[in-house]
């Protein structure tokens, strides 16, 4: 076993796995489970009410990681962090709150056609809850939203554009900085779907520009159910609240309410300090391991897939064929065999991918296929995980041909 | 589990080789046979199972009560289509109240609810996918026709 996997004790139980679905979820080192079962072990008490001392700790706890949060992504103050449970809610919480603040009748909202369901369900409704439209981007072949198309799909009605960084299917990094800097310029405020690509890249929210960002700490080897929306200040103050209740008021009587300042403004009822905690913990694994090592190895076992399933010609891989540009995502198709059938024969060789339309339908009948497979790579698979899938894949194409 | 306990030879067979894949020859008068207008002897109808959006469209041609022909159209995994194609023989000839039964205990078997080999002796060839029932990730690809066949015979007797 590779020294990386040896911190994830699901690696070290079963030591057979190739486990290539990272996109859908990591799994969690040592570090993040023993922080989540410390913090309930020594420090869990309802925080920000109590007033007693293993209250304070939660507290404490919590704040530190919101801390560690705001500081990882590079954002200017901590209040512009908003826990949330995973990057859907968060981008609900944009498309709910920005679009009552911003959108009239005929505005238009733009996203790509390669989003996730999660960034575009929402916007959807925002469109039909004020009478807009919903406008497309489509991606070049390699999965890119080039300067032109968006320079052609923005108008003066363009409030809001939401764009994932890293599509779940393609795996190709937006060239964000540039994309914002046009849409700014046009006075189109920019959130982003960061679900995909947080595990993968360091983030600079400020170095971006972006007025929103959205993601799930599960696929950044957190638990699940602890999520991060980044807000520009100026915006999340003139944003209404999402959710109303407890812990987010400032004073309540019969008729009205008064919310809490930001962040608090945002987070509703109790909320996931555990998992906040987790969050915490995973941002120090990654920092641990470094990004640099991330990267290169992620880089590296993706282009090793995608050249070795590329090389059957019974293969058809979607996306940039430099595969070094996927971030270890490679979508693919084996010839006449459904995605679900080649799924379960690759789990029954120890080898775990995705299989279907991966919650981006609209985008899988762009790319003409209605569903695929999917191999997602993390830093810590390594070259018999893919040795593994391709072994297999060729056995899935003869075991099927042997029936016709 | 042992993967050719699902993806046995007569799953396999029923996938590569389906008998029953086509579109029912029904009176002159129809043009399409997803019409509604087509006369009450052809019914059609569509079963989509919506975590991998495979779509299957099923075609019955009922005279006196039982069914004469069946015939299926759409795309899917190997489970779904064989279990379709498997399914179709089975009901050819068979009452409306059998086919309803029929599809009953092949639901409770690949749910796992129903293990008295002699009854399920009565599904025959559907019985080769008994052991679907430990992978629940794929009974619904197994059950989409059967679903779709159930709710169909249900529909008619309710508008009679």
């Amino acid at each position: 076993m590779n020294q990386y996997k040896n911190f994830f004790p699901i690696m070290r139980h079963y030591k057979d796995l190739a486990y290539l679905d990272n996109a859908a979820t990591s799994q969690k080192p040592d570090m993040v489970i023993d922080a989540v079962a410390d913090y309930y072990k020594q420090e869990n008490a309802n925080p920000l009410r109590g007033l007693y001392e293993l209250s304070q700790k939660a507290t404490d706890a919590y704040e530190n990681a919101r801390k560690k949060i705001a500081e990882f992504i590079g954002a200017a103050k901590q209040q512009e962090i908003i826990y949330t449970r995973n990057a859907s809610e968060s981008l609900n919480i944009v498309a709910y709150s920005l679009s009552d603040l911003l959108l009239s009748k005929d505005d238009e909202i733009l996203i790509s056609v390669m989003e996730h369901h999660s960034n575009m369900l929402p916007w959807q409704q925002a469109a039909k809850r004020h009478q807009a439209k919903l406008v497309y981007l489509y991606p070049d072949k390699n999965g890119l939203i080039t300067i032109d198309e968006l320079k052609n799909k923005l108008s003066a009605k363009t409030k809001i554009l939401s764009l994932t960084q890293l599509s779940n299917v393609l795996g190709a990094e937006q060239n964000l900085k540039e994309l914002i800097k046009i849409a700014h310029a046009n006075k189109t405020i920019v959130s982003v779907d960061g679900a995909q690509a947080i595990p993968h890249n360091k983030i600079d929210v400020q170095a971006l520009d972006c007025d929103f960002y959205s993601f799930s700490g599960h696929k950044m080897y957190a638990p699940m159910g602890i999520g991060v929306l980044y807000g520009k200040e100026k915006y999340l103050e003139e944003m209404p609240p999402f959710l109303t209740g407890g812990e987010m008021i400032d004073y309540v009587d019969e008729q009205s309410a008064t919310f809490a300042e930001l962040p608090y403004k945002f987070e509703a009822g109790t909320q996931n300090v555990g998992g906040a905690v987790g969050l915490s913990a995973a941002i120090d694994f990654m920092e641990s391991i470094g990004y640099d090592t991330i990267i290169k190895r992620e880089t590296e076992l993706g282009r090793f897939a995608g050249e070795e399933l590329s090389k059957l010609p019974y293969v058809t891989i979607y996306g940039d064929n430099d595969f070094s540009q996927h971030h270890g995502v490679i979508a693919f198709n084996i010839e006449g065999i459904h995605p679900h059938d080649v799924a379960s024969l690759m789990d029954s060789g120890n080898v775990a991918i995705r299989g279907g339309h991966h919650c981006a339908q609209p985008l899988m009948r762009y790319l003409k296929c209605n569903f695929c497979c999917r191999a997602s790579i993390a830093f810590y698979n390594d070259e018999e995980d893919i040795t593994k899938l391709i072994n297999r894949t060729k056995y899935i194409r003869s075991y099927f041909n042997g029936a016709q | 589990m042992a993967l050719n306990n699902i993806y046995n030879e007569i799953l396999m067979e029923h996938n590569t080789h389906p008998d029953h894949k086509h579109k029912l020859s029904v009176s002159s008068d129809c043009k399409t046979a997803i019409n509604p207008n087509c006369g009450d002897e052809v019914l059609v109808k569509k079963g989509i199972n919506p975590s991998c959006g495979d779509e299957i469209v099923l075609e019955l041609n009922i005279e006196d009560d039982i069914i004469k022909d069946a015939a299926f159209n759409g795309q899917g995994c190997a489970i779904s289509q064989a279990s379709t194609d498997i399914m179709a023989d089975l009901i050819i000839g068979k009452k409306i109240d059998e086919a309803v039964e029929l599809t009953d205990l092949f639901i409770k078997m690949v749910r796992g609810e129903e293990k008295d080999e002699e009854k399920l002796e009565q599904l025959d060839e559907a019985m080769a996918l008994k052991d679907i029932a430990h992978m629940p990730a794929r009974v619904k690809c197994a059950v989409l026709a059967w679903h779709t066949l159930n709710e169909m015979l249900k529909e008619k007797k309710t508008a009679e």
